[in-house]
């Protein structure tokens, strides 16, 4: 069958299943709306947990940016996958015991405050939508691909698919479509990454394959990845780093305390019916993800090494052995279609260079062999996944089920965070603080509302992203981890944590880690405002901005403890509170008020 | 047998899986990933497998481990829920 036939039926099957589901499992109360009720087992909520972690940034965008940063990109694998340890031992249990709905309730009450907990939603809103940015940027490259439309109209027809999928469900909708999502995208990510690595290894396991020999048996298939690179001059791949190793380590760590802070995750642990379970899902989630996450990095290598040899077909420096652009493959075609692919023939030969034209020494070389410039002037990292089995010639349904998946990723996170925002809005600060009598079908009224507004507002800085999809929700977890994430840990561990402590901590913590964003990227992330240029010289210490939440969050971890110790200590019944949700026994299910 | 000797214990528990964690990612995968590349595993180095795989692969026993101690513990000290 043809290929837009094929992907049409894979995207319209799996469209029609989650949408039945959401109906079937509509959500009538505001229970269910924000938690799902409490029958929920651990490893289907673990399931959905995956899913709902696992967004565009993990499937479409995270192994292009392995492909082309090698080593480098470690820090998205560590960074979002040792999140759930401190999740689990840190957060979990004892968010769960707390029994509530919602994370700014909870810092509300642990900290006796509304002021604590109108901080804390504005902290969880900037951090939510700045996530469904990065997820916008995805389905718009997944739609545009798919509709063989440019990429503003894809984001357009994402929005709309957004609209409809999210603001019905609720999350009881949410979590068993969720499930269904995670098999689509697992099945759809596992697939070609097998597939490939038959192709390239002999070894039908992607995470043996990396470590094997080429199918020929004579050199290791990483190896011949660094050779294949640094012969056109690009950084060699196992040993290339982000920045630099400081760089590498903020980077990890911001994107771990990020996970654990980010509130759509959060929201998970309490729908679980016991605080036994809480930590068992934190276990499951982990055990779903990492069937992606360690595929990935074959995903990844493998991906560069075959898009590095379908361009130099021969020994670098002959003619002959680069490919020419009329006999460019229909891949390459497809995505040039969608602007995200760019070829320019600087030097007029009708052929396509691919290398590195920064590096001085190459570039010389590369003059001496009338190359005059990198003539791919534009390798969007975003489509290396959807790219990946059209540049590896695999079957027509693979190519289709790619698609589904990297759509399922993007909508199961992005209805998940949508939720996040549309609680927030409506049940903290609606209900909780400027009009506690509101009924339960306005309160879900507004949450609609505000999920509509939130998705106008990401579909708008979608348009220009800050970043690749994953670099763009990298800022999302440094202004999780500087503000959410040291509340959350300093009121469970530390009793004498007041009120004014934790609001100035959250306060400063997501202000430094915006403004160092900000200067950097742009105000809002309006292209042409940044007012220092986003280039490692002007880098504190060499910090990237995607990785400076880890100091946004020190700095609240000290603010918060030192003003306290000089303000009012901390009420005894809220003192009994922290004990009361340090032990399991005695949690109830989630209650409301 | 009291809740703040639970609390304590607790304590030291995450305070070792957390010197764990830190080890696999921080320590092997990054601070000693050049010293450690020097041993290889099968194509790549041990750093390079630590922060692409071998991380991800102990994040997970962590947290089982976790989970099944604290149950222990739960029920050591009475503070379990299904009394």
């Amino acid at each position: 069958m043809e290929l837009t036939t094929l992907t049409y039926l894979f995207v319209g099957t799996t469209f029609a299943l989650y949408i039945g589901i959401a109906i079937w499992a509509r959500a009538s109360t505001t229970s269910e709306f924000y938690v799902a009720g409490k029958g929920i087992h651990p490893v289907a909520n673990g399931m959905a947990t995956a899913a709902d972690w696992m967004s565009a940034a993990s499937f479409i965008s995270m192994a292009g940016l392995i492909a082309f940063n090698g080593y480098g990109a470690s820090v998205f694998l560590m960074g979002w996958t040792g999140g759930y340890v401190l999740l689990a031992l840190l957060l979990a249990p004892y968010l769960r015991k707390f029994g509530k709905f919602t994370v700014p309730e909870f810092i509300g009450e642990r900290y006796y405050s509304r002021t604590a907990r109108i901080v804390a939603v504005i902290c969880l809103i900037l951090a939510s939508i700045t996530y469904v940015i990065g997820q916008m940027k995805g389905i718009g490259v997944a739609f545009s691909r798919f509709l063989e439309t440019d990429y503003d109209t894809g984001l357009y027809i994402g929005m709309g698919i957004v609209f409809i999928y999210s603001v019905l469900g609720g999350m009881k909708g949410i979590t068993y479509t969720q499930i269904a999502q995670y098999c689509v995208l697992i099945f759809a990510y596992t697939v070609p990454a097998v597939f490939i690595s038959l192709n390239i290894t002999g070894n039908p396991i992607p995470q043996l394959g990396i470590l094997s020999t080429m199918a020929d048996g004579n050199t290791y298939m990483m190896d011949k990845l660094n050779l294949v690179v640094s012969e056109l001059g690009f950084n060699e791949y196992t040993t290339q780093v982000m920045g630099s190793k400081l760089n590498m380590f903020a980077y990890t760590l911001t994107l771990m305390i990020g996970t654990a802070g980010l509130p759509h995750v959060i929201i998970r642990f309490f729908t679980v019916p016991k605080v036994k379970d809480a930590r068992a899902t934190a276990g499951w989630a982990l055990v779903f993800i990492a069937i992606l996450y360690t595929t990935a990095p074959a995903v990844g290598s493998m991906a560069r090494l075959n898009l590095m040899n379908t361009i130099q077909t021969g020994p670098v420096g002959e003619v002959t052995a680069n490919i020419e652009y009329e006999k460019r493959p229909q891949w390459f075609k497809n995505w040039e279609s969608t602007g995200l692919l760019k070829f320019e023939d600087k030097n007029g030969d009708g052929r396509i260079q691919y290398y590195n034209d920064k590096n001085k020494d190459f570039a010389a070389k590369a003059e001496s062999f009338g190359w005059k410039g990198n003539e791919m002037v534009k390798v969007d990292r975003d489509i290396m996944v959807l790219a990946n089995p059209e540049i590896a010639n695999l079957p027509n349904w693979v190519i289709a089920l790619v698609v589904a998946g990297g759509l399922a990723a993007a909508l199961s996170t992005a209805a998940g965070l949508l939720l996040a925002i549309a609680s927030s809005i409506s049940h903290d600060l609606l209900k909780g603080i400027f009009r506690p009598d509101i009924s339960e079908r306005e309160e879900l009224m507004a949450g609609r509302i505000a999920m509509a507004g939130a998705i106008a507002m990401a579909g708008y800085f979608g348009l220009h992203p800050p970043d690749f999809a994953a670099g763009t929700v990298a800022i999302a977890f440094g202004l999780a981890a500087s503000s959410i994430f040291p509340a959350l840990m300093m009121g469970i561990f530390n009793k004498k944590v007041n009120r004014t402590g934790a609001v100035a901590g959250m306060i400063t913590g997501i202000s430094i880690t915006m403004l160092y964003v900000f200067q950097h990227k742009g105000i809002m992330f309006i292209p042409g405002t940044s007012f220092l240029g986003d280039m490692s010289p002007n880098w504190f210490f060499g910090i990237s901005p995607n990785a400076f939440g880890c100091v946004g969050a020190l700095a609240n971890f000290a603010v918060a403890i030192g003003v306290s110790k000089m303000t009012a200590p901390v009420p005894d019944h809220i003192q009994h509170l922290v004990e009361d949700i340090r032990v399991p026994a005695g949690a109830g299910a989630a209650s409301d008020h | 047998m009291n809740r703040s000797d639970y609390w304590k214990e607790n304590l030291r528990l995450v305070a070792i899986l957390l010197a764990i964690w830190f080890a696999v990612s921080f320590l092997f995968g990054i601070i000693l990933v050049d010293t450690l590349n020097v041993i290889r595993v099968g194509g790549v180095g041990l750093g390079f497998w630590f922060a692409q795989q071998g991380s991800i692969y102990t994040f997970l026993v962590l947290i089982f481990v976790y989970t099944k101690k604290m149950n222990a513990l739960d029920r050591k000290y009475d503070v379990h829920e299904d009394k």
